[in-house]
């Protein structure tokens, strides 16, 4: 009896690693999308004081599941430190990662990942102390410098350092909030993450204007959600809900005004919006995909200004995440 | 007055040395009581903002009076803070009604039942109008419990097995026993749990991976059972060689002789370890915090990051570290209680 | 007689069923695992070793920089871990006897006071007590501009404790040399004073002379040598401290926190030890005359000791292992460095196995070096 149940436990288990169940049709049927997010970072993702989950990776979460099931809300979040976020999505724990990672070779080829459109171009600047006197970063050779375990931010302060001939001492914590926490402190001089990262620690200061980013910066950090390799359907949901986000702004069509452009003689949006049917199907989803994610989510702009721009505390410029019409690196393929 | 005043020759006053080291002591006593008193009480700020604070020279009060909520209850639904304290409530009842020996039958074990499936349902609610609240949203003091009295519910049976197996004849079972407790005990918890945050899902198929929370608690089940297997163990090697060979002339099956006979004996000797085991596992639930899990430490660390009250974390741990005081002091009076009813 | 009913059949099935069921587990596991890798793509094997490392790290005993690979940077880690396990072990072990002595004592507020500490230490989880030194040292000291200077070359501020460091001088090697000759002196003289006393009975003060030869020795080598004292002492330069020695406040902060919580440990077995020696010996040695600190260190410890050194190997182990709590507060250890590494490379389980290895063998190292001290210490029954 016993070796017959460990024989079926055997072919179960066969079974199941070799059951290629598309991510897509296990995600509508479980009628919810897991998506992992930062565990805390302000205007990217953290809860609010009433326990909902804000910000600009949020939002990405959010127009999937409009795209997806025709309601931003149906999406479960699994807040991630920075070590589990990779492993979390390589387990099926979660269906896409939406937590402010950089697009990297190592990444993207040795850690089963492939890595969606880029939402937001960044770089690694460094925060100080006004009082320190520091308008560059020669001037904080033999400093103290606080960042976090297991990001991109480690190497590339490593390798800055050291190709320029300057000597640090970091203090590397595994927990953002401890980084800045010991920063503020003034248990390091200076504290180094992505220029957005900044900001937003920045607006969570009690005295924001005692501290500085310097507007060097010294890496390229192109910011992506990411998905399992080896699903190419999924992939492409993600991937097009993305693009629907910087399209929607190309053609100027916002939350507001969508419904207006249901009536529009411009084949484009016409194909876009899902009037003339096609897109919806080629990617499995509903024909009015795009006009979910615009009507209940907003376009890029939207997102952008709410979280991190001009309306919320970060007040970060466009810069180059603007639209290429508007000088920045924004480029959607079109929606044919 | 005779008798105190001889107390104080003996245990004060013996001696140069001795009369020295007491003034000296009792002086530093006096000295840090009144400061402490003076920080806590006189000089403390009860009401008021984070101003008030940074102006006083005493506690912060007002920062954990503002934070008690989420230290206690995380992001437990602020409108449905109720159903946490019944549960831990009811919790407290069941513990306190089954304090005594002569309550211990059949009936005691399905009203522990009974308990845990109100306290499961209350907490977790999608049934009798209660809103649903996912287990990711538990937080605070009832989840360190429950990652506490669950661990300690499983890993008791296992480490008994585990060490019945490491006392066993047949070559094979034992050395699968030891080869398990040892690997275990040769590790730091921090391991284990970074292998079920980590390396946990990659073992089971894709998508059927339990969430981080119940992959947290098997980490925590997994870990103690190994260190009650030796607690075990002590205790089944102090029971007289008489005790086994009379019950195998008895003529008693395997099961039958370490159910009726050995088991009984050794588990009420090894009250007092079992209870040290107890208290170092409710400590140890505490490491859950790295790999954020927002147990009692991490509700207690992320109220001190809030930007309006940096700076008081003196105060928060000063009052986490009380809870965790109260609790393991109330596990180990329970356990010297045992002792006391089974002996 | 049937087959089942035969014992040794019976016992031979058992077992087979279960090898059949942990390996049936096993190969689940390893069939997932390996599905799970090859179908994500995930690199597998420890080539990353020889690959380079690519982060600082801010303490370490052997040359590392950001070039060196990712097995020198583990080394870094593991060398780190066994500098706070040995150090606090030790202190460990001399705060722990100290005061499970003075919870016996008989002086009352003494031994109130060892049971106060005993009590509120044992009760706190360590992390939390980790927290909150760490929390202390970097809120209370002031900023590294305005560093206490209670003595001169030594600061105090929340970037750590800055100490003077001695400038080398060859004079130090022979200096060196020497103590371990009257080390080895001392040994010899200890066996001479036990043949005397064997054929003599009286005592040669064999402890005294070595001491003596320990301390004056070495001074005389230092004046012979012309009196090298060149101190380095530390210096604000810009943002931190250069020269001299530098303690970082991660490594006090762990080194208290574990010494502190593992001696409260230590203190009770060291009570429950001395308190299992029968009163009579006591009384026994007194009564042959002994001096009290005799009576201590020949009679009451040596008996003592045997109940002791088991628990204590098991609170040594577990000061090395909760060391690896050093990944909340920023030291670097091996666990910390594990993780780094772990982050970088994705390679978790090749890590996660190596932390179990490197904790393994420490623990096995500690159990063999305590079961040696236990073979040595045991009662010799004749």
């Amino acid at each position: 009896m016993k070796i017959l149940m460990i024989t079926a436990l055997l072919a179960t288990s066969t079974a199941f690693a070799e059951s290629k169940s598309s991510t897509l049709n296990t995600i509508k049927e479980r009628k919810v999308l897991k998506c992992g997010v930062s565990s805390g970072l302000a205007g990217f993702s953290a809860p609010n004081s009433k326990g909902k989950w804000q910000g600009f990776d949020v939002d990405i979460c959010r127009a999937i599941a409009a795209a997806v099931f025709g309601d931003p809300d149906k999406v479960q979040y699994t807040a991630l430190s920075a070590q589990q976020r990779f492993v979390a999505l390589q387990s099926g724990e979660i269906d896409v990662l939406s937590r402010n990672s950089t697009f990297t070779l190592t990444r993207d080829t040795s850690l089963g990942l492939n890595f969606a459109p880029v939402v937001y171009y960044d770089g690694q600047g460094f925060m100080v102390r006004k009082k320190d006197g520091v308008s560059k970063i020669a001037d904080l050779n033999g400093a103290s410098i606080c960042t976090q375990q297991g990001t991109t931010t480690e190497l590339n302060l490593a390798d800055y350092f050291r190709t320029n001939n300057l000597k640090f001492k970091p203090v590397v914590f595994e927990s953002n909030d401890e980084v800045h926490q010991s920063f503020v402190k003034g248990r390091c001089d200076a504290v180094t993450t992505d220029i957005s990262g900044l900001a937003a620690q920045k607006s969570k200061l009690k005295n924001p204007d005692d501290y500085i980013i310097l507007s060097e910066i010294i890496s390229k950090e192109p910011l992506a959600p990411a998905v399992r390799h080896g699903d190419d359907v999924w992939f492409d949901v993600v991937k097009y809900s993305i693009y629907a986000l910087m399209t929607a702004e190309e053609f100027g069509i916002t939350s507001d005004n969508v419904d207006k452009f249901l009536k529009t003689k411009n084949p484009k949006i016409k194909r876009f919006l899902g009037i003339t049917k096609g897109n919806g199907k080629a990617l499995g989803l509903d024909e009015k995909w795009a006009y979910n994610i615009i009507k209940m989510v907003g376009n890029y702009h939207e997102i952008f200004e709410r979280n991190v721009g001009k309306q919320s505390p970060l007040k970060l410029e466009r810069g180059i995440n603007a639209l290429w019409k508007n000088g920045g690196l924004h480029y959607s393929p079109p929606f044919k | 007055m005779k008798a105190k005043i001889r107390w104080a020759k003996d245990n004060l006053f013996k001696g140069y040395f001795n009369s020295a080291l007491s003034i000296f002591l009792i002086t530093f006593f006096a000295w840090a009581f009144y400061n402490f008193f003076n920080w806590l009480v006189i000089d403390s700020v009860l009401l008021g903002d984070a101003d008030a604070c940074r102006q006083a020279s005493g506690a912060c009060l007002a920062f954990i009076v503002d934070k008690t909520r989420f230290i206690f209850f995380g992001f437990y639904p602020e409108t449905e803070i109720w159903r946490p304290i019944i549960a831990i409530f009811i919790f407290f009842i069941i513990t306190f009604y089954s304090r005594l020996k002569s309550r211990w039958n059949r009936r005691l074990l399905y009203n522990w039942m009974y308990c845990g499936l109100v306290i499961w349902l209350l907490m977790r609610g999608g049934y009798f109008g209660l809103v649903k609240v996912e287990t990711h949203n538990w937080g605070g003091l009832p989840l360190t419990l429950m990652l506490a009295v669950v661990g300690m519910i499983f890993s008791y049976p296992i480490g008994i097995f585990l060490a019945l197996g490491r006392q066993s004849k047949l070559p094979l079972i034992k050395y699968l026993c030891v080869a398990y407790i040892e690997l275990i005990r040769g590790v730091p918890l921090i391991s284990m749990l970074f292998m079920s945050s980590v390396m946990m899902p990659l073992f089971l198929p894709e998508g059927y991976s339990p969430d981080k929370l119940m992959r947290a608690q098997v980490a925590i089940i997994m870990f103690i059972s190994a260190y009650m297997a030796e607690v075990v163990r002590g205790g089944l090697q102090a029971i007289p060689r008489g005790q086994y060979e009379a019950a195998d002339a008895m003529g008693l099956t395997y099961w039958q002789k370490m159910r009726l006979v050995i088991l009984p004996q050794a588990l009420k000797i090894v009250i007092p370890p079992t209870v040290n085991t107890a208290i170092g596992m409710f400590k140890d639930t505490s490491l859950v915090i790295i790999i954020a899990l927002f147990d009692l430490m991490y509700t207690t660390k992320a109220s001190m990051q809030d930007s309006n009250w940096l700076g008081f974390s003196v105060e928060a741990y000063l009052f986490v570290a009380l809870i965790y005081f109260v609790f393991c002091n109330m596990i180990s009076r329970m356990g010297r209680l045992f002792e006391k009813e089974f002996r | 007689m049937r087959f089942w009913n035969d014992r040794k059949n019976r016992a031979i099935i058992y077992q087979l069923l279960s090898l059949i069921a942990v390996m049936a587990l096993g190969l689940f596991f390893y069939s997932n695992t390996k599905a799970n890798l090859e179908k994500q793509n995930i690199a597998t094997g420890f080539h990353f070793f020889n690959r380079v490392a690519g982060f600082e790290i801010s303490e370490s005993l052997i040359e590392y920089n950001s070039e060196d690979s990712y097995l020198r940077a583990l080394k870094v880690g593991v060398l780190n871990t066994l500098k706070v396990s040995i150090i606090g072990n030790i202190l460990a072990v001399i705060l722990g006897v100290f005061i499970g002595v003075c919870r016996l004592s008989k002086n009352w507020p003494l031994a109130k006071l060892a049971q106060g500490y005993i009590e509120t230490i044992r009760n706190i989880p360590l992390l939390l007590q980790l927290f909150f030194w760490y929390a202390l040292f970097t809120e209370i000291l002031p900023g590294v501009r305005q560093a206490l200077n209670p003595m001169p070359g030594v600061y105090l501020s929340n970037r750590g404790v800055m100490l003077p460091s001695l400038e080398y001088n060859p004079v130090f090697f022979y200096m060196g040399v020497s103590v371990i000759f009257t080390i080895i002196l001392g040994y010899f003289l200890k066996r001479y004073a036990k043949k005397v006393q064997d054929q003599s009975g009286k005592q040669f003060p064999h402890v005294l002379y070595t001491v003596l030869v320990l301390l004056f020795l070495p001074l005389l080598i230092w004046l012979v040598g012309g009196m090298p004292l060149e101190f380095n002492l530390p210096k604000l330069q810009g943002f931190n401290f250069s020269g001299g020695v530098s303690i970082s406040p991660e490594f006090i902060s762990l080194l208290l926190g574990l010494v502190l919580y593992t001696s409260a440990f230590i203190a009770e077995i060291v009570r429950s030890g001395i308190q299992s020696v029968k009163k009579g010996q006591e009384e026994a040695a007194k009564a042959l005359g002994l001096k009290s600190y005799l009576v201590l260190t020949l009679v009451i410890l040596p008996q003592a000791l045997r109940v002791i050194i088991p628990p204590l190997t098991s609170q040594l182990l577990n000061l090395t292992k909760n060391s690896s709590l050093a990944v909340a507060i920023a030291y670097p250890d091996f666990v910390n460095i594990a993780n780094t590494t772990m982050n970088q490379t994705g390679q978790a389980i090749e890590l996660i196995s190596l932390i179990i290895l490197v904790y393994l063998s420490f623990s096995l190292l500690t159990s063999l070096f305590m079961n040696w001290f236990n073979k040595k210490m045991a009662l010799v029954e004749r």
